[in-house]
């Protein structure tokens, strides 16, 4: 049951086949059985899980007309508030905080009758690419635990990959949602920026940041992304439009006649042997599906890492200063006569971990007088660029294409002390968060060199998400009759898995 | 080559207001030589002529009709402070003594 897609157990509790409360009950079995391994969650809400799974059940069993993903359980990121319910990001300073409101995305999966499992592990406030940054521990790859499941939403793909969920909720920054997918072998979207509310998504880099579905099928990621976006009037970047018709595309899956942007500067050198050849063969599918392949060039992405690692840092300074011990979380040192600056320097120093630190710090120095203009003014100035070389390729083609990861997942602790090492994780996930365009990745194979999962990525203009779902539905249909089974279904076994 | 000394990155973190161990200090302020080098590639392109972008939509103010809705009882905003008294949040002293 467990292995099912989140549509097909729909189908399942709409024809009455089975009910939520076993269905959430079977995914709490296997997270009792399996994430002691792989350790996918932070909070695991068991009561609460079951309880709103019987709400399903009392208002299917009344009648009553249910979303179409009623009663399927979900996993979300620890970064987004959900009422009464602990709320870390993966951080110390932030331990034992239950946040007093849901956030809009946690209202829409409630309205939607979605039952939350519980919080899923990450990088700190979402920075990182390895879930190593969390102050709970890492997250192991269920492929192999030995390897990181991608970050910072680790915990959210593992959760997939573990069949410990069929759904769950990330969050985008630079990548966040598409590499864990890429390199747990599933299926993960960031939307148009705005097109999902960022109310109650704890900010790391405001410009940026965008929550966005996880799942093990494009359907699935579809039917989640119309559960949970659309306008909101308490978040004021919040896109007033209607929500792209994302379901109808991964539907149809047609391709014919559309152009495919292959962009020229997001492949080659770097990029690992097996991501490329899995790259190629997914072209020649979508080529044979009836789409043109075209090449685009976008001479700026190279300098998109860099013009990243000024903008997200300023921003997480000045985002991260709420922190404060005054009002919520951690307070250190607040002994008689301790003044406030004293007890705010000592909680930031124990409440926050090194990777937190160092681009607070880079932050700080980025937008220090003397150096603005130099730094952080120079990379506003890319993202122009960035956004023009997108305009321009969007004129060619329809979508654009690369590998989402130069390579499969690494050992855990293979780059934890080397930074720059591990911000290329990043390189081609991270122009499309600086457009503010969608972005999804899912499974093209496994590369011949390792056994492990490469991710194909697809690129759309400014709400026109429905076009990636059209592309990804297509390579996943054409993959699927190619292995004649999903790739998730050759995942090695965990110990104790259903 | 631009780089960061000890001092510099104490300064920095004092305006960020954590503290670090001389330990810390001198750690990012290796990294910073070789991060800082990474970054300030932005500038090879980033001309006069460029306009800047600061965020992904054009957006200018947005506004809401000015009604009253329900938001946060006082026991609900002060449910997770570190101490309070008497409805209010109890913060350690911010003036210096007179």
């Amino acid at each position: 049951m467990i292995r099912n897609s989140a549509s097909e157990m729909a189908s399942k509790l709409a024809n009455g086949e089975i009910t939520s409360v076993a269905l959430t009950q079977a995914h709490l079995d296997q997270i009792s059985a399996v994430d002691k391994e792989v350790h996918a969650f932070l909070h695991v809400d068991t009561q609460g899980a079951l309880a709103q799974a019987a709400a399903v059940d009392a208002k299917r069993n009344n009648g009553e007309k249910l979303s179409p993903l009623a009663g399927v359980p979900l996993a979300l990121k620890d970064v987004m508030t959900q009422k009464g319910i602990p709320t870390t990001c993966g951080s110390k300073i932030l331990e034992g905080w239950r946040p007093p409101y849901d956030s809009t995305v946690v209202a829409n999966l409630k309205k939607n009758d979605i039952v939350i499992l519980g919080k899923t592990n990450m990088d700190e406030f979402a920075m990182g690419s390895s879930t190593e940054n969390s102050a709970y521990g890492p997250t192991h790859n269920p492929w192999d635990l030995t390897r990181i499941p991608g970050g910072s939403g680790g915990g959210s793909a593992a959760s997939l990959a573990a069949f410990e969920a069929p759904l769950a909720i990330g969050t985008d920054t630079g990548g966040s949602i598409r590499q864990p997918a890429a390199v747990t072998g599933t299926v993960g979207v960031k939307p148009t920026y705005g097109g999902v509310s960022r109310y109650g998504l704890v900010a790391f880099s405001s410009s940026l940041d965008q929550a966005g579905p996880c799942a093990r099928t494009v359907l699935d990621a579809a039917l989640l992304h119309e559960a949970i976006a659309g306008h909101d009037p308490k978040d004021s970047t919040s896109i007033n439009a209607p929500v792209p018709a994302v379901v109808a595309a991964a539907k149809s899956g047609n391709v014919k006649g559309m152009k495919i942007g292959v962009v020229k500067e997001l492949n080659g050198d770097g990029y690992q042997k097996g991501v490329r050849n899995r790259f190629e063969e997914s072209l020649e599918l979508l080529a044979a599906a009836g789409a043109e392949i075209v090449e685009v060039s976008a001479p700026n992405f190279e300098y998109a890492l860099a013009a990243y690692y000024l903008i997200a840092p300023s921003e997480c300074s000045s985002n991260l200063a709420r922190f404060d011990a005054m009002r919520y979380g951690l307070r250190v040192g607040d002994n008689d006569g301790a003044s406030a600056e004293s007890v705010m320097n000592l909680t930031r120093e124990v409440g926050f971990g090194r990777e937190v630190k160092r681009r607070i710090i880079l932050g700080t120095y980025a937008l220090s007088s003397g150096y603005y203009d130099a730094y952080y003014g120079s990379a506003q100035k890319v993202r122009t660029l960035i956004t023009q070389d997108f305009n321009k390729a969007f004129e060619i083609a329809d979508v654009l294409v690369s590998p989402t990861c130069p390579t499969t997942a690494f050992k855990i602790g293979e780059k934890a002390n080397d930074p720059l090492a591990m911000y290329l994780n990043d390189i081609a996930t991270i122009p499309v968060n600086m457009a503010g365009i969608g972005g999804m990745s899912l499974p093209s194979g496994v590369a011949e060199e390792d056994g492990l999962p490469v991710g194909f990525q697809i690129m759309s203009p400014v709400m026109k998400d429905d076009r990636m779902y059209s592309v990804g539905a297509a390579l996943e249909a054409a993959l699927l009759t190619k292995w004649g089974a999903p790739l998730l279904s050759t995942i090695p076994a965990l110990a104790g898995s259903k | 080559m631009t780089s960061l000394s000890r001092d510099d990155v104490a300064k920095l973190a004092g305006l960020a207001r954590i503290e670090m161990s001389d330990e810390e200090l001198v750690a990012l302020s290796n990294e910073f030589t070789v991060i800082l080098d990474a970054v300030a590639r932005v500038q090879e392109v980033a001309s006069a002529d460029v306009a800047a972008t600061s965020h992904p939509l054009p957006l200018r103010n947005v506004f809401r009709p000015d009604v009253v809705i329900p938001s946060l009882s006082p026991a609900d905003a002060l449910s997770g402070a570190p101490a309070q008294e008497e409805q209010r949040f109890r913060v350690p002293q911010i003036l210096g003594e007179e």
